[in-house]
């Protein structure tokens, strides 16, 4: 900035005194409200105990729990019989199916078997006697003859050495665990396993070109039923990641929010005309109809979920109830101030030529607002599809349940990427339309 | 001078009044279409709403009081005994009227009632989300405004990352950071306040792109930079709108930290979840009488302070 002499700085201080000799609040209340932020956040520190539970937090399973959004991993297992020959077993659900033969298992000549779990540069090589891992550049054999696992030679860093087991960390690509008689190996894949078709489809590890000539042309599969409806039973039911149930929770949720919502206007719309100051003169009507208003506002979605699921059951009938109790206090508030904005004129035009109240509304009121009701009610349905998974949660149906129960297994976080990507689409599909049918009605422009 | 002669190319009356008949029927048509489809919509959702409830509507519809009669207590002193943690004269060793065991002891024989202290909680759950969320909202949305910032890519990024943090399910951020952090308000915390960072950073760009920018002018002509403008121009203009939305924020923030905290966050919402799952109606009562007072009171000061500092003014409500 350009700089300027004391004589010149004088004269603008004499000519403008009220901006340079100022009260104590204009001076220091920037500066109060500053330090009276810091010292709030000081006491929610200590209020929350930030220091020990950011100190005792897995920060660990973050980078677990968010590789498990989008891979999955396949865990065979090695046992070593007593004549030396190695059994291979995957768990009862491997996504690999019931038989797999996958190329990253060799079958030595001598009987071992080697395991590539990151290409040839980490392997593991099972035989009788003793596992070998090569990781980071080095091999380390593990002895198993005696009691115990033992390490030969020096133990890397990356490896952990129990009493009964030896642990490999190969980082994201697995890990490898050796005990005397048996070796788990955990390999982790890119991608979303099954997400198609499950293991116990005829479908399951078929290339794409075969699957739909199976659907267009073989012969069934099943006598009573055509490939191609068996296909969509296959993958509407499949068991891993639910397509059908995710998908029909999802509808529930925009039902839920759509019902709700329109519920929601339909009651608040003549409720609204009574509670405005300029509509019906009764101050007495007006004051109760707008604390009612905030009444069901102020006893919270929540509050309503818990109590309409008492009286319903689970499902999206107590969450539309939730979401129309609700509604009708937020809409009828807006829809009542949405009145009392608008311009008496034409009312008074109207009122003047001796036609009735209905007819005043209709003509008079009706052509000012209708924009105005249609745009917040579009905006509370947008807004209520957001919020209505989380009601889900405390059982009022819709995709928040599933959410739910998907996290707190602790295992399943790619259906939860599933799930939240497709709410991501629905929110954003939503958010788009309301947009512009909303500056349609409004007659002003997208930007 | 006839209509015919201002539009030339209509050449009776009887011309002009056919094409608007022609017109209103149209928009008769469209009218009538739309609320076929809506209330189809309606019909079927219904339908569909009540076939997955666990309880059907109308067979249930006699029963929609049954929960209210055990919601009313058999002695109505016991709602106060609930709220202010009195000992019981029903407490027979149960859960249902143990109110005193609740006691927070300070000091001495002075103490906080058990759910005073959890709603102490809850707003303190809303109280640090918002204000976290405001710290790092107000430079985001001088960055997505598009007076301010001259680059497209910079602008474009934060409004779709704002828009990503809105639209994310905080019931899943909660779930990740409850299993990280362990089961407690903080995970809470953070769910609420990515997405109020979201949600102030689009109302407050929107207050950004609307301010007068002579100032702006001015500062640019004397050769300050970004920063200077940003801190001398704009921010006065809007830190009085901005301050408004956050309060408003808050009032939202106190029932999404009661809604999340029913999901496993820990403070009012969970106590109210199990109370109202066990049936414990004078817990019940006390706790939605404590609810409905504190979000009331929020609702009259953030109402009256914003009052001041923006005078009267129209907000929306936004989620």
């Amino acid at each position: 900035m350009t700089v300027i002499d004391a004589n010149r700085m004088n004269e603008i201080e004499a000519r403008y005194p009220e901006y340079f000799h100022r009260s104590f609040r204009q001076r220091f209340g920037g500066l109060m409200i500053l330090i009276a932020t810091l010292l709030y956040s000081l006491y929610a520190v200590w209020f929350f105990d930030l220091p020990k539970l950011f100190a005792e937090a897995h920060w660990e399973r973050v980078g677990i729990y968010l590789s498990q959004w989008v891979s999955y991993d396949v865990q065979p297992d090695f046992r070593i019989q007593d004549d030396g020959s190695i059994e291979v077993r995957y768990p009862r659900f491997s996504p690999l199916g019931d038989n797999p033969h996958p190329d990253w298992l060799v079958d030595n000549p001598d009987g071992s078997i080697t395991v590539s779990i990151s290409g040839a540069s980490r392997s593991v090589t099972v035989s009788k006697s003793r596992t070998i891992v090569t990781a980071h550049g080095i091999s380390v054999p593990v002895d198993v003859t005696s009691g115990a696992p033992k390490v030969v030679g020096p133990v890397p860093g990356w490896m952990t050495v129990y009493d009964d087991n030896v642990l490999a960390d190969l980082g994201f690509a697995g890990n490898v665990s050796i005990s005397v008689d048996r070796v788990k190996i955990r390999k982790r894949f890119i991608g979303w396993a099954n997400f198609i078709f499950d293991t116990q489809s005829s479908f399951f590890d078929k290339p794409v070109g075969e699957v739909v000539s199976l659907i267009v042309s073989r012969p069934r599969i099943k006598p009573d039923q055509s490939n191609l409806s068996l296909a969509f039973d296959d993958i509407w039911n499949n068991s891993e990641w639910q397509h059908g149930d995710v998908w029909t929770k999802l509808f529930q949720t925009i039902v839920m929010a759509f019902l709700g919502t329109l519920l929601g206007s339909l009651a608040a719309f003549p409720l609204a005309f009574l509670a405005a100051r300029n509509i019906t003169p009764n101050r007495l009507l007006n004051q109760i109809l707008k604390r009612f208003f905030d009444f069901l506002r102020s006893v919270d979605m929540l509050i309503w979920a818990l109590f309409l699921t008492r009286a319903f059951g689970p499902g999206p009938l107590a969450g539309s109830g939730a979401i129309f109790l609700t509604e009708t206090g937020t809409l009828g508030k807006l829809y009542s101030e949405g009145l009392e904005n608008i311009d008496n004129k034409p009312r008074e035009g109207i009122q003047s030529t001796g036609a009735q109240t209905v007819l005043v509304h209709r003509y008079g009121i009706m052509p000012q607002i209708v924009p105005v009701i249609v745009s917040q009610t579009l905006y509370q349905w947008e807004s209520n599809v957001r919020g209505a998974t989380i009601i889900g949660a405390v059982g009022a149906g819709g995709i928040g349940l599933k959410l739910w129960e998907a996290m707190r297994t602790n295992a399943n976080w790619e259906n939860v990427a599933y799930m939240v990507i497709l709410i991501l689409i629905v929110v954003f599909i939503f958010d788009a339309a309301s947009n512009a049918l909303r500056h349609r009605l409004m007659g002003t422009k997208t930007h | 001078m006839t209509v015919a002669e201002i539009q030339p190319h209509m050449q009776s009356t009887q011309e002009i009044r056919t094409a608007w008949e022609r017109m209103v029927a149209r928009r008769r048509f469209y009218t009538v279409l739309g609320l076929v489809i809506l209330i189809a919509a309606f019909v079927s959702s219904v339908r569909f709403a009540d076939e997955s409830n666990a309880g059907h509507f109308f067979d249930r519809l006699p029963h929609l009081f049954d929960f209210l009669s055990w919601l009313i207590p058999k002695d109505w002193n016991d709602v106060w005994r609930a709220l202010f943690d009195i000992a019981s004269v029903n407490d027979r060793g149960g859960e249902e009227f143990n109110f005193d065991k609740g006691r927070v002891y300070i000091s001495g024989a002075f103490y906080i009632p058990e759910y005073f202290e959890l709603m102490i909680v809850t707003i303190n759950v809303a109280l640090l989300s918002t204000l976290i969320a405001f710290v790092f909202a107000v430079p985001l949305s001088f960055f997505a405004a598009r007076n301010l910032t001259a680059s497209w890519p910079l602008r474009v990024f934060t409004k779709r990352l704002m828009e990503f943090l809105r639209a994310f399910p905080e019931i899943v951020i909660a779930g990740l950071f409850s299993a990280i952090l362990s089961i407690g308000p903080v995970a809470a915390i953070i769910a609420i306040t990515l997405h109020t960072i979201g949600a102030l950073g689009k109302l407050f760009y929107e207050v950004a792109e609307n301010i007068d920018m002579k100032p702006h002018e001015g500062m640019k002509a004397v050769g300050a930079n970004w920063w200077e403008r940003v801190r001398f121009a704009a921010l006065p203009q809007v830190l009085p709108n901005f301050t408004s939305y956050a309060l408003l924020r808050l009032e939202i923030n106190v029932r999404a930290s009661t809604i999340i905290g029913a999901v496993g966050g820990g403070g009012i919402g969970e106590e109210l979840k199990l109370s109202i799952s066990r049936g414990f109606g004078a817990k019940t009562m006390a706790l939605v009488l404590l609810l409905f007072v504190t979000i009331v009171a929020v609702d009259q000061f953030s109402a009256w302070l914003r009052r001041r500092l923006v005078g009267e003014h129209a907000f929306l409500l936004q989620h």
